[in-house]
C-alpha cells in the first residue's frame, strides 16, 4: 500500500464525501428513495442516516417529480440539497424541474437564486436490466444551459467531484455507473476536492487519443493495452465533467496524436461524441491525420438478453478492431 | 374575528385591503393597453378579476415569508412587496426589472422580497414551494410558504406528490388554489369529475378550506389562520378560493369562444373591488373620499412605473451569457 493512499470502491468514496460535507455544512440534506434506513439500494448512503438521522436524510415515497421538486425548492430557500433519482432513468419523471426550474432560475432570476443542488442518478447498463434501466443519456443534461454534468470513472473522482458538487451554488447532475459501484481504486487519505473542468489523462500516448467518460475509461484503457502490444500508442482522456468541459486538455492531446477516437456507452446519434467529434473537427482540423472515430452503442433500447446487449456496447472487441481499421485505412 | 362595529384596526385593514386590490388591477388593465399598443413583448396573463386572492393571502406575509406565482402572477409579485417599478421595467424586458430583463412575465423572480417566481409551467411552482417549506423547517427559520396554482394545476402530478409531501412532513406551506373554473379554455368540469378543489385534501390528510375567492375578506380570514397554523408548526392546509378571470386566458384571447357573454358578465358584476367597496361603504367606518383618495394615488403610483420601466435601459447585449452557470464552487475553504 502506498503511504497516504488507501484502496475504496467506487460506491463507498460517494459515501465518504457525503459523510464529510454533512458534518462540514449543516444545511445539506439528502431526499430519496431508500436512501435512510436501508442506506440505499447501492448502498450509496450506508450507515449515514444512523449518523445524522431522518431530518438530513430523508426516505421520499416514489415520487420522483415531487422530491426532485421539492429538493430544488429547498436549495433555492437556503438549503443546500442532494436529491437521489437512484436510477438515473427515473429523473425522467422529475425532467420539467430539472431541465424547467432547476437549469433556468439563476439565469431568469439574474443570478438573484442560487440553487445548490446535486441531482445523483446511476446509469448504464448492468447485468442486462433491460431497457428501463440501463439509460445512458447523460448527453440531454448537457444540452440543457444552466446545467453541469458530472460522470466520474474511479474511486478517487467520484469522492472529490463529490465534494465539489455539493459545494456549488448551481445545480449539479452528478452520473455515477451502476457497473462501476464495487470497483475499487486508491484514494488519498487527507480531504480533497476535485475542480470541475478538468480532464484526466489516464494514459499517456502518442499515435491516438482516446476520449471516454464513466465506464467506458475502464474498456479504453483495456483498449489502450491491448493496442499497445501491437505498437500503437493510446492517449487516454477522462473529461470527468461534460460541462464544464475541458476543451484544452482534449485538443492538445488530439494536435500531438494527429488522430482521435470516442468511446461512448450512448448512442452516437446528437450525442456527447459527437461533440468531440465537432471539437476535434473545428480546433484540430489541420492536425488531424484521419477523420475522429466514434465507438458508440447501437442506436436500440437496452435489450435483455445478454447477447443482445453485448452485442449494442462497445466491447473491447469492437473497440480493438475499429481503432485498428481506421489506423490501417 | 371581525367585531360588530368598525374600529380603527378594521377600517386601516379595509383600506390596506381595497388598495392593494386596486393597485393590482390598475397596474393589469395599463399593462393590457401596453400590450395592445405593441409596447411589451412576449406574452401576458392577466389577473383582473381575482385581485382578492392575491392581497387577501399576502396581506398576513412577513417580507422573508416565500411566495410561489403562476403564469399569471404580476398580482401575487405586487401583493408581495415587489415594487410597481421593477415588475413593469420586467414586463418592459428592461435591465432594472427585477429579473433584469431575463425573466419576463412568466419569469419574474424577487426574492429580496420573498417572491421566488411566476412561473412558465402550469402546477411548477408548486414542489419548489414545498421544498422551500421543507427548508424553512429543518432551518427553523419560522418562515412560511405560500403556493399560488390555478384549477388547471390540480390535476398534474407536480400538485398532487407536492400536496402529499407537505402533509406527511408537516410543511409549513399553504397551498392556494385559484379556481377561476377554466384551465385556459377548458372548463374545470370538463377537466375532473370531483370540482371540489377543497375536498381533495382529505386525501391527502391536511384541511381544506373554500372560500369565496371574490371576497377579500373571507380571503383574508381563511388564510389567516392558515398561515398561523403553518408558522406554529400546524402543517400544510389546502384553501381553494373560487374567483374567476373576466379578461381572456393571455391578452390577446377574448376569452368568450368558452364561456358565454353572460357568465362574463354575471362575474364582472361581482368584481371583488366593487362589491368591497360598496359592502364597506354601507357599513360606515371608511368614507368615500377615503377611497377616491386611493385610487388617484394608486393613479400616480402606476405613472411613475410606467414612466421608469419605459426610461429604463435594456440590458447589455454582451451579458446574455452571465449567470448561466452559478460561480465556481468554493473548492478551498
Amino acid at each position: 500500500m502506498t503511504n497516504g493512499l488507501r484502496e475504496i470502491t467506487y460506491v463507498d468514496a460517494g459515501v465518504e464525501a457525503l459523510r464529510e460535507e454533512m458534518l462540514r455544512d449543516e444545511t445539506l440534506i439528502y431526499l430519496g428513495q431508500g436512501i435512510g434506513p436501508r442506506g440505499g439500494n447501492f448502498r450509496q448512503t450506508r450507515g449515514l442516516w444512523k449518523e445524522f438521522g431522518d431530518h438530513r436524510l430523508r426516505d421520499t415515497g416514489i415520487c420522483e417529480l415531487g422530491a426532485t421538486g421539492v429538493g430544488i425548492g429547498a436549495a433555492m430557500a437556503g438549503s443546500r440539497v442532494v436529491v437521489d433519482e437512484v436510477f438515473l432513468d427515473f429523473i425522467l419523471e422529475a425532467m420539467t424541474q430539472v431541465v424547467q426550474q432547476a437549469a433556468n432560475v439563476h439565469y431568469s432570476s439574474n443570478g438573484k437564486i442560487k440553487v445548490p443542488v446535486v441531482i445523483r442518478g446511476a446509469m448504464g447498463s448492468v447485468r442486462n436490466a433491460g431497457s428501463h434501466h440501463s439509460h445512458a443519456f447523460y448527453a440531454w443534461f448537457a444540452h440543457t444551459p444552466g446545467l453541469k454534468v458530472v460522470v466520474p470513472s474511479t474511486p478517487a473522482d467520484a469522492k472529490g467531484l463529490m465534494k465539489t458538487a455539493i459545494r456549488d451554488d448551481g445545480p449539479v447532475i452528478f452520473i455515477e455507473h451502476k457497473g462501476l459501484y464495487n470497483s475499487k481504486g486508491m484514494i488519498p487519505d487527507g480531504e480533497y476536492l476535485i475542480p470541475f473542468g478538468q480532464a484526466k489523462i489516464c494514459r499517456e500516448g502518442s499515435d491516438l487519443t482516446l476520449v471516454a467518460v464513466g465506464r467506458m475509461v475502464q474498456l479504453a484503457l483495456e483498449a489502450a493495452a491491448r493496442l499497445e502490444q501491437e505498437g500503437v500508442s493510446v492517449e487516454v482522456i477522462d473529461p470527468r465533467t461534460i460541462v464544464p468541459l475541458d476543451r484544452k486538455t482534449i485538443v492538445d492531446s488530439i494536435r500531438k496524436t494527429g488522430r482521435v477516437a470516442i468511446v461512448d456507452e450512448a448512442p452516437a446519434t446528437c450525442g456527447f461524441s459527437g461533440e468531440l467529434f465537432a471539437i476535434a473537427c473545428e480546433d484540430c482540423f489541420d492536425d488531424l491525420d484521419g477523420p475522429p472515430l466514434r465507438i458508440c452503442s447501437l442506436a436500440a433500447p437496452n435489450p435483455f438478453s445478454p447477447v443482445l446487449e453485448n452485442q449494442m456496447i462497445p466491447s473491447l472487441e469492437r473497440v480493438v478492431s475499429e481503432i485498428q481499421r481506421s489506423l490501417d485505412s | 374575528m371581525r367585531q360588530p362595529v368598525a374600529t380603527t384596526q378594521d377600517i386601516t385593514l379595509e383600506l390596506g385591503l381595497y388598495k392593494g386590490m386596486v393597485e393590482l388591477r390598475e397596474f393589469e388593465l395599463k399593462v393590457q393597453e401596453l400590450y395592445r399598443d405593441g409596447k411589451l413583448p412576449g406574452f401576458v396573463h392577466l389577473y383582473i378579476g381575482e385581485e382578492a386572492v392575491a392581497t387577501g393571502v399576502c396581506a398576513h406575509l412577513k417580507p422573508n415569508d416565500l411566495v410561489y406565482s403562476t403564469h399569471r402572477g404580476h398580482g401575487h409579485a405586487l401583493a408581495k412587496g415587489v415594487t410597481a417599478r421593477e415588475v413593469m421595467a420586467e414586463l418592459y424586458g428592461k435591465a432594472t426589472g427585477c429579473s433584469g430583463g431575463r425573466g419576463g412575465s412568466m419569469h419574474m423572480y424577487a426574492p429580496e422580497y420573498g417572491f421566488m417566481g411566476t412561473n412558465g409551467i402550469v402546477g411548477g411552482g408548486i414542489p419548489l414551494a414545498t421544498g422551500s417549506a421543507l427548508s424553512a423547517q429543518l432551518r427553523k427559520s419560522g418562515q412560511v410558504v405560500i403556493a399560488f396554482f390555478g384549477d388547471g394545476a390540480v390535476n398534474s402530478g407536480s400538485f398532487h406528490e407536492s400536496v402529499n409531501i407537505a402533509a406527511i412532513w408537516n410543511l409549513p406551506v399553504v397551498f392556494v388554489c385559484e379556481n377561476n373554473l377554466y384551465a385556459t379554455e377548458t372548463a374545470f368540469h370538463r377537466a375532473t369529475k370531483n370540482t371540489s378543489v377543497a375536498s381533495r385534501a382529505a386525501a391527502y390528510g391536511l384541511p381544506g378550506v373554500e372560500v369565496d375567492g371574490n371576497d377579500v375578506m373571507a380571503v383574508y380570514e381563511a388564510a389567516g389562520t392558515a398561515i398561523d397554523k403553518a408558522r406554529s408548526n400546524g402543517g400544510p392546509t389546502l384553501i381553494e378560493c373560487k374567483t374567476y378571470r373576466i379578461v381572456g386566458h393571455h391578452e390577446g384571447d377574448p376569452g368568450t369562444d368558452y364561456r358565454t357573454k353572460e357568465e362574463v358578465e354575471s362575474w364582472k358584476r361581482r368584481c371583488p373591488i366593487k362589491t368591497f367597496r360598496e359592502r364597506t361603504l354601507a357599513s360606515g367606518g371608511v368614507a368615500k373620499e377615503q377611497f377616491d383618495e386611493i385610487n388617484l394615488n394608486v393613479e400616480r403610483w402606476l405613472e411613475d412605473a410606467v414612466e421608469f420601466a419605459r426610461s429604463s435601459p435594456d440590458p447589455d447585449p454582451n451579458s446574455v451569457l452571465d449567470h448561466i452557470l452559478c460561480e465556481e464552487p468554493e473548492t478551498r475553504r
